[in-house]
């Protein structure tokens, strides 16, 4: 017998509160738990709408945990249940407080492209810069997780989205910055 | 607490699953015996199929052992290495096709279609005469029909090589369970006697293919964490370029091009494969090959062997790389390597792969067997005999739409553990429109032209609307054999509405349901022949036996009427004997097993007597 279909929410489907700090061991955990469960080899031998309901389980349950595992995937799901806009845009703008360094890595870059080796070393150092601006916004955004975990103030989440798209600036200038180095 | 639960009652009554693996150059079926994986041996004691299929002018296809000897006898109507065919189209199969000796009929665009002796075959209808003689193999061995598998395919493998595997056991009376990737499946033979946690990665290189997958296991769960290849990478490869240079050796030697000659080529083949085998393990060997009374001669040391097949070696390292970064691990945590695959014995691919994971990779268990006694533990999960095991694997490959522009659309990405959804909601461009059409590709690529075509997708019969107003939701499931469903609903409905597929390469439902229906019938008389020569046997074992107990001084004991019964079961026997109905037969068996019960009984006790009469002597 079987109780309907499994639920659609991510959170749901691992049995636990919405929350934005997760403790990922306990997630993994739950994780196979819910495997062994739930996966259609466990039930090949099961009715076809059993198998079904068992098949559609599992796939949930891979999604929840591709996208609940990783901090950034997490965040954005639960944006986009609270109605922001996750959308294609973000990420393109330049963050003003960083247009003039990046405006400098993007010479640096040229250069660097046209064989100029002082551009290169330029290009490290800038590399270096933004590397330990990503960990700093990876910092504070554990911060407005716990925030939010607390008080679930919409405010928290608008903050939480402007770090996002900065924090999506940045990795793809030190994307670029890499792939011109190598 | 789960809030989730399933009660999974009234499941079926298990049946036998066997493992099979169809390997380009080899296949093996095994299965489950008591709690460790087992090969079944064929006729000939070995469990190796090659996988080859020749078919005679008249009678039946020749599959196996028999088969290879007819690579060189009769080239042009023998089928090797067909895997490389399963699912592909003419135009993407030229190169190797320059080398294959049988010929592709006209209209091979979407299914390939090989010509011989003036009919024609698809590669899933060979690969089922090789899936037929495994089954044969099982049911000797296991005594009782088989009709569920494992089948194992390339990790690498996209949907319409997975789906041609899945036709190719449909065809051969298979109920395929399910389709296990290779690498997958050793790993989980690997994993039955070694570590129980860590990170694991399986490198595999066959005859006709390439997989390294990257597994971390966790108290019985095999998670696979990426995996990449080369579905057109092999020993094969080595084969060829050893050939070429052999054949243009021999065309400055002769002054004689071979090339166009199937014989000479096939027999040419089989003497670079012997030398590559013995490059294996000695420095040097020689190439010999003996044609219309000529020879040819040429020494090959391991040295030159390396460094002809080092770029074909090297192309398997940006996979191993690519799998590594996927998975986000460094050589430094990967705790054991698995090499898996005949290919894998070439000492220059062994030393790449140490070079590569800096680490000494295993080789215990036989990289012949390995994922065959994979498929099976894997059959043993399904069917419910392992319970402590689950393999959580990965798709391969991306799965993308096609939308404006010929850009891709991607749904779901490449190492997505599977069962894997994505849904995808789809309107009408202009008023009263009836029908969307969706195109769905496979790959990493950005535009559609670089992409696998997988299937056409017609949403057919919505509503007339205005322009924008019907929304049909379209639900992708890759499914736990990595092979696509697609569904769809109408939002406004609610209703499920149908869709229309066209595969891109392969056969269509109705030509697998014709090929099921031509193969049923023989299949019924070949199970039927079958289990008459089986009954036949054990009566000549049986009719033996009561023979030589005639002759017996037990048989004088018997009284005039029992003596008279056993010669009426004898002659009824003889009768059932040359009918065509086995189970008469054994009826008939029974019949005279139980009118030579006493006669048995007797026999003993003499013997008895006679043992005990001995031991007083000797003391
Ligand atoms: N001793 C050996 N040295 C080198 N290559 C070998 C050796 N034994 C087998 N091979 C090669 O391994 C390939 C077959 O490997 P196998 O794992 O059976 O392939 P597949 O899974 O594709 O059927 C063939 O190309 C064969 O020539
Ligand atoms: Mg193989």
């Amino acid at each position: 017998m079987v109780s309907g279909p499994p639920p659609s929410d991510y959170f749901a489907i691992f049995g636990i509160e919405k929350k934005l700090a997760l403790d990922l061991e306990d997630l993994q955990r739950r994780f196979y738990s819910n495997s062994r469960e739930w996966h259609p080899d466990r039930h090949a031998r099961a009715s076809a709408q059993q198998l079904a309901w068992a098949e559609e389980a599992s796939a949930t349950l891979n999604d929840a945990w591709r996208v609940l595992r990783d901090p950034v995937a997490r965040a954005e799901y639960v944006l986009k249940g609270e109605g922001f806009d996750i959308g294609e845009q973000r990420g393109k703008d330049v963050p003003p407080e960083l247009l003039e360094e990046v405006f400098e890595l993007n010479m640096a870059l040229e250069e660097a492209r046209e064989g100029d080796a002082n551009a290169k070393s330029e290009v490290v150092r800038a590399l270096a810069k933004f590397e330990g601006l990503l960990s700093e916004i990876d910092s504070e955004r554990d911060t407005l997780f716990v925030e939010y975990d607390a008080a679930s103030a919409r405010d928290t989440l608008s903050r939480l989205r402007a770090l996002l798209n900065r924090r999506k600036y940045l990795q793809n200038l030190v994307r670029d910055a890499r792939a011109t180095l190598a | 607490m789960s809030l989730f639960q399933i009660d999974f009652g009234n499941e079926e009554t298990p049946h036998r699953v066997v493992g099979i693996d169809l390997g380009t150059t080899n296949s093996l079926v095994a299965f489950m015996d008591l709690t460790a994986p087992k090969v079944i041996p064929g006729a000939d004691g070995s469990p190796i199929v090659p996988s080859v299929v020749s078919i005679p002018e008249h009678g039946e296809p020749i599959v196996g052992a028999p088969a290879v000897a007819r690579l060189i006898t009769d080239p042009e109507s023998t089928i090797y290495s067909v895997k490389r065919l399963m699912g592909r189209g003419v135009a993407d199969v030229q190169d190797e096709l320059k080398l294959f000796p049988f010929h592709i009929a006209p209209g091979s665009e979407s299914v390939i279609q090989l010509e011989l002796g003036g009919k024609r075959f698809t590669p899933p209808g060979i690969s089922a005469q090789v899936l037929r003689q495994l089954k044969r193999n099982a049911e000797a061995h296991l005594g009782e029909s088989i009709d569920h598998a494992v089948i194992t395919v390339p990790a690498y493998f996209n949907d319409a090589q997975r789906q041609a595997t899945k036709d190719a056991g449909r065809i051969a009376g298979l109920q395929v369970m399910r389709l296990l990737n290779e690498p997958t499946a050793a790993a989980l033979a690997y994993g039955l006697d070694k570590r129980q946690n860590g990170i694991v990665a399986v490198y595999d290189l066959g005859g006709g293919t390439f997989d390294i997958s990257i597994l971390k296991l966790h108290d019985g769960i095999f998670e696979v964490l990426a995996t990449n290849g080369d579905t057109h990478l092999g020993g094969d490869d080595f084969d060829n370029l050893l050939l070429r240079v052999a054949l243009e050796d021999i065309a400055t030697e002769w002054g004689l091009d071979l090339s166009m000659d199937p014989v000479a080529v096939q027999t040419l083949r089989r003497a670079v494969i012997d030398a590559k085998h013995q490059l294996s393990t000695l420095a040097a060997t020689t190439v010999a090959f003996h044609y219309q009374g000529r020879s040819y001669r040429r020494e090959l040391t391991r040295d030159v062997f390396e460094r002809l097949i080092t770029p074909i070696v090297d192309r398997t390292l940006a996979p191993c790389r690519n799998c590594m970064a996927d998975a986000g691990v460094t050589p430094e945590q990967i705790d054991e390597v698995v090499l898996v695959g005949g290919s894998t014995r070439v000492p220059l691919v062994r030393e790449a792969v140490r070079v590569l994971f800096k680490a000494e990779p295993h080789t215990e268990l036989n990289p012949d067997e390995v994922v065959a006694l994979g498929a099976a533990v894997q059959a043993g999960i399904l069917s419910g005999h392992v319970e402590d095991k689950l393999l959580l694997d990965v798709t391969p490959l991306s799965l993308g739409i096609e939308t404006m522009g010929g850009v891709v659309s991607k749904l779901i990405h490449r190492n997505s553990t599977i069962p894997a959804t994505a849904s995808e909601t789809f309107t009408t461009a202009v008023d009263g429109q009836r029908n969307v059409l969706i195109h769905v590709v496979q790959g990493e690529r950005e535009m559609v032209r670089d992409c696998r075509s997988l299937a056409r997708f017609d949403l057919k019969d919505i509503d007339p609307l205005p322009a924008g107003m019907a929304k049909i939701e379209v639900r992708f499931l890759i499914d736990a054999n990595g092979i696509l469903n697609v569904s769809a609903k109408d939002l406004r409905t609610g209703k499920e509405h149908s869709v229309e597929v066209k595969p891109s390469y392969g056969l269509t439902d109705e030509q697998v349901e014709a090929m099921i229906l031509e193969s049923f019938a023989k299949a019924e008389d070949d199970f039927n022949e079958r289990q008459v020569r089986e009954a036949r046997v054990e009566a000549d074992r049986i009719l033996n036996a009561v023979d030589k107990a005639k002759g017996d001084d037990a048989y004088l004991e018997l009284s005039e009427e029992e003596r008279a019964r056993v010669d009426n079961g004898i002659a009824e026997l003889l009768l059932a004997y040359h009918g065509e109905n086995h189970r008469l037969i054994l009826d008939k068996m029974e019949a005279l097993n139980k009118a030579t019960m006493k006669l048995a009984e007797l026999m003993m006790n003499s013997a008895v007597r006679g043992a005990l009469k001995g031991t007083k002597i000797d003391q």
